[in-house]
């Protein structure tokens, strides 16, 4: 029971460990409100989908190669921060901090080709203001592009941790948290891809 | 409670790529060539994407692993229980006076 | 010259002008500002103020400072209520303009639940959550002070519109298209949105804390089936709090997204649903009513057991039916707008399921019922808001099951029959419920009881109030009478009855004076508290000093029962209890932090610039969160521990012996 070992665990050495666990159960439940969010989001989405108000839709808009690139560059960067937490567990700070680099590296290719598909829409007159499709198309898009986006800034500080410090109870739960944050934000992807994407081609 | 966490390994993680990669390219396959109707193929590929999911659930985020009690675990079924609420429930409570696209 | 007149025209939209009440109470803000800046440097207390309160991560002093801006907002909400109950004692009166109506129902509505119910809620939360479970603090200290903050600096963002800029005046959910931009150009729409923003973000982790702490920090040996009632109910309020506040974080967002880039969600034009946005705040809306009245039957619960010195009725169908009804509370939504007409199907189950709601809440009322017959009932201050809370809700909850059902509903919706309803469940149930839970806690709180003479004045015009303000209203609703209009005609015959209901509301201002007389009263002659179990009490948090020192419990307690401090007591009577060596060790906590102060007031800075549309502004703003958070981030040195010789001393001056 939970309980029982929270009462062997309040001399020293053990209280980073428990804090560290209960930093991680947080982290969890805040990835389900963040689930919540995102469902609200495609609520929304899925509701005013068909709502183009005489603009643009989907299949006239998105572009297949574009999504199905972004699709497995963000992929990828969910396997490539496995193998960094790997790496930690192996205590290779090295390996773990080149593998944060090239998960990094991809999630940003990811966000510039988002940029650069909104940008192409926007300039084909497909904005925000254009429908209700649109709107919510762009929030519920540019949502999880926002979150990786922080998902970088937050990443790169736990880099710099790391070549600081090592690997410590700390830094450990921070790279757990973080790659934990990144494999949600490809799951949260999937559904993009198949019920905006997937659905808006065919 | 030492270390509870099992991590996989680079074979897991490698699994679970693999399958992400195939569960991503069959719906693709099946929208670009209209290989179903409409219905079908609209549950089909959220069949995947649902299998894409617990693919990632397992062998990305352990969710196997931790202590126990699983708090994470039952946080997140209900959590799905309530995601599935606020969206089919939306579709249906504002589907009144809906046109027929 | 201008320039002066530009600044003119700028000042002259910028600051709200031209109603004498408002220049009232901007005279009266900046005269309390004044005093406050005048005490705090006289005395010399700008220090203790920061090292004290404004920095401080203590769950204790926490809970107080969400107890003092609660009961402030109660005020502010209060006098509200009462303006609106002037304009409408007679026919045809002018007292306020229809705008000024329209802003103070809306602000009325939007501060009595998020800025009064919520934080109240919070203050006991914090004050009672840690020590009834037998922890020294909730899992995460320093996101409870961000909490805090975040809701302070929100709080203040909304009730900044009242004097800058202009308040909203679209009703308490701000229903589109009304509160859209065609329709709602002023900025007071903006405040309404990111005051809530903002302190929503806290309420979201005040949620994801206390459901952690709850789960993780238990005393050792106390199995969640031997947790007490309060905490159990604060356990099903925080799930639903993670799961309901994404969803008014989203539908606020896209509100705004509308208002700010010309978005299409829920304009009447480019192809917008104003209906998904009703949709969206309801799945959010109905658990937040549930959100604050759980954690009052937590009360409740707590103060029927202890007054009447019986081991609650039914414990485990009281744990059951608190999660029916938090999962539950995710499938009523519907209920809110049953006009909207969303055709048969979708109406019979939204019906349905809201009735199934009275199961297991009537359950809970015969339990505490049961818990009642052939108890040695104590007639303090607790209890009695107590059992005024039994009829109340009884009489309230049958008049919802009225309201549910659907055909019936088209009849009763927006009439003041509803007002009546949500009134007599949210001030029956919730009010009386905190209340009743303040009066409990208060000794454990400040280590002195609140006088039982005066608190009786505040009750009995509390309850003879609030009966003859509310039941004038389900009259009303029937005699034709609709929510938020701002005047009548003589001929409508409304009038009796209207002026009957202003009574009865300032009644119940009474009663919160002479509680305001109470508690001054109460901090000079109040009964002091040296045992810290004034009530005989059965829970954990009676069994440490009043009030509590920083670490709470200098061992932590083993527990092996239900209601343990009685099991103990009743043991230690008995001399069952062997004294033991007490071995202290060292205790870890957590440091004062001045970062939870400071990134909530850059949020406020976000906020103000995202209300006025100064981009630069916002920018700046969350550009300081941002810092905050890396800040925050690279900070390794949190904790200390407090030393053995410390708790020694501390618990000595308290009257323990250790």
């Amino acid at each position: 029971m939970a309980q029982a070992h929270a009462a062997a665990h309040h001399d020293h050495p053990h209280d980073h460990h428990d804090q560290e666990s209960l930093k991680i159960m947080g982290f969890w439940i805040f990835l389900v409100t963040d689930c919540i969010l995102f469902a609200s989001l495609f609520a929304t989405y899925v509701v005013l989908r068909t709502h183009t108000a005489g603009g643009p839709a989907g299949h006239e808009l998105f572009e297949v190669p574009g999504f199905v690139a972004e699709t497995f560059i963000l992929l990828t960067s969910s396997y490539t921060s496995g193998l960094a937490t790997l790496a930690m567990h192996k205590g290779n700070t090295k390996a773990l901090i080149g593998w944060l680099i090239v998960t990094a590296l991809l999630g940003a290719a990811f966000i510039g080709l988002e940029i650069s598909e909104f940008a192409n829409m926007v300039h084909e007159g497909a904005t925000i203001a254009t429908s209700a499709f649109l709107s919510a198309f762009y929030t519920l898009v540019g949502t999880h592009g926002l979150h990786v986006s922080l998902g970088l800034v937050w990443m790169t500080a736990i880099m710099i941790q790391l070549a600081r410090r090592g690997i410590t109870p700390v830094t450990h739960r921070k790279v757990f948290t973080v790659t934990l944050y990144w494999h949600f934000l490809d799951v949260v992807w999937i559904f993009l891809f198949t019920v905006v994407y997937l659905m808006g081609v065919m | 409670m030492a270390h509870h966490e099992t991590h996989g390994s680079t074979k897991s993680y490698t699994i679970g790529f693999l399958l992400s990669i195939v569960l991503t390219i069959i719906p693709l396959v099946l929208v670009l060539n209209h290989m179903l109707s409409r219905v079908p193929l609209i549950v089909a590929i959220i069949a995947m994407a649902i299998l894409q999911f617990l693919v990632q659930l397992f062998f990305f985020m352990h969710i196997r692993e931790g202590e126990k009690p699983r708090y994470n675990v039952m946080a997140l079924i209900l959590g799905a229980v309530i995601t599935f609420t606020i969206v089919a429930g939306s579709v249906w409570v504002m589907s009144f006076n809906e046109q027929v696209h | 010259m201008e320039m002066f007149e530009e600044i003119k025209s700028f000042a002259s939209t910028f600051f709200v002008t031209g109603d004498p009440l408002i220049y009232g109470a901007d005279v009266a803000i900046v005269m309390t500002m004044l005093a406050i800046v005048f005490v705090l440097t006289y005395y010399k207390k700008w220090g203790w103020l920061w090292r004290e309160w404004l920095t401080t991560v203590d769950h204790k002093k926490i809970g107080i400072m969400y107890l003092i801006a609660s009961l402030l907002m109660l005020f502010r909400g209060g006098v509200d209520a009462l303006l609106m109950r002037l304009q409408l004692a007679m026919p045809d009166v002018h007292f306020l303009h229809s705008e000024h109506y329209n802003a103070i129902f809306t602000t009325h509505g939007t501060i009595m639940i998020l800025f009064m119910a919520m934080p109240m809620m919070f203050a006991l939360f914090n004050i009672v959550v840690p020590l009834q479970i037998g922890a020294r603090d909730v899992a995460y200290p320093f996101l409870n002070a961000l909490s805090f903050w975040l809701f302070f600096f929100g709080a203040m963002l909304f009730n900044l519109s009242f004097v800058i800029g202009g308040s909203p005046d679209s009703g308490w959910l701000a229903y589109p298209p009304l509160s859209e931009l065609s329709s709602s150009p002023g900025v007071g729409q903006n405040f309404y949105i990111w005051g809530i923003q903002i302190s929503g973000i806290g309420s979201l982790a005040t949620g994801i804390n206390f459901l952690v702490t709850i789960l993780k920090m238990r005393a050792p040996g106390m199995k969640l089936m031997q947790m007490p009632l309060f905490s159990w109910s604060v356990l099903s309020s925080c799930v639903m709090i993670i799961f309901a506040f994404p969803i008014l974080t989203v539908t606020l967002a896209l509100l705004f997204i509308d208002r700010f880039t010309g978005a299409h969600f829920f304009t009447l034009d480019g192809g917008g649903n104003p209906m998904m946005y009703v949709n969206l705040i309801w799945m959010w809306g109905h658990p937040e009513v549930y959100i604050v009245v759980i954690p009052a039957f937590g009360i409740y619960s707590e103060i029927v057991s202890t007054f009447s010195k019986k081991t609650i009725f039914g414990y485990k169908s009281m744990v059951f039916s608190m999660m029916i009804i938090s999962v539950l509370s995710f499938f009523t939504w519907v209920h809110h707008f049953f006009t909207m007409g969303a055709g048969a199907d979708v109406n019979t189950f939204f019906a349905i399921s809201t009735m199934a709601i009275g199961i297991p809440t009537g359950v809970k009322v015969f339990n505490w019922l049961f818990t009642m017959f052939r108890g040695r009932i104590q007639m303090k201050q607790p209890m009695l808001w107590t059992l005024a809370f039994i009829p109340c809700f009884v009489v309230g909850g049958a008049t919802g099951v009225m309201l549910a059902v659907a055909p019936a509903d088209y009849q009763y919706h927006n009439s003041y029959f509803l007002i009546a309803h949500f009134h007599q469940v949210l001030i029956g149930g919730v009010v009386f419920g905190y209340l009743a839970g303040i009066y409990y806690w208060w000794p454990k709180m400040f280590g002195f009881k609140l006088d039982e003479r005066l608190g009786k004045w505040g009750f009995w015009f509390w309850n003879i109030g609030f009966y003859v303000c509310f039941m004038p209203q389900y009259a009303l609703g029937f005699m034709g009478m609709t929510r938020r209009v701002y005047t009548y005609g003589w001929d409508m015959g409304w009038a009796p009855l209207n002026f009957v209901s202003t009574v009865g509301a300032f009644l119940m201002g009474i009663g919160f004076i002479f509680q305001v007389w109470q508690i001054a009263y109460s901090i000079k002659h109040g009964e002091r508290d040296l045992t810290g179990d004034p009530w005989n009490g059965r829970t954990l948090e009676w069994s440490i000093p009043s009030p509590a020192p920083l670490y709470n419990f200098a061992v932590l307690p083993q527990v092996n029962s239900m209601d343990a401090w009685w099991e103990k007591k009743q043991q230690m009577q008995q001399g069952e209890v062997k004294q033991e060596p007490v071995k202290l060790e060292p205790i870890h906590m957590p440091k004062n932090s001045a970062i939870p102060f400071v990134m909530s007031f850059f949020w406020f800075i976000a906020g103000f610039g995202f209300t006025f549309l100064w981009v630069w502004m916002a920018v700046a703003g969350l550009i300081g969160v941002g810092i905050c958070l890396l800040v925050r981030s690279f900070q390794y040195d949190t904790d200390y521990y407090i030393s053995v010789d410390e708790i020694r001393r501390t618990e000595k001056a308290l009257g323990r012996a250790v």
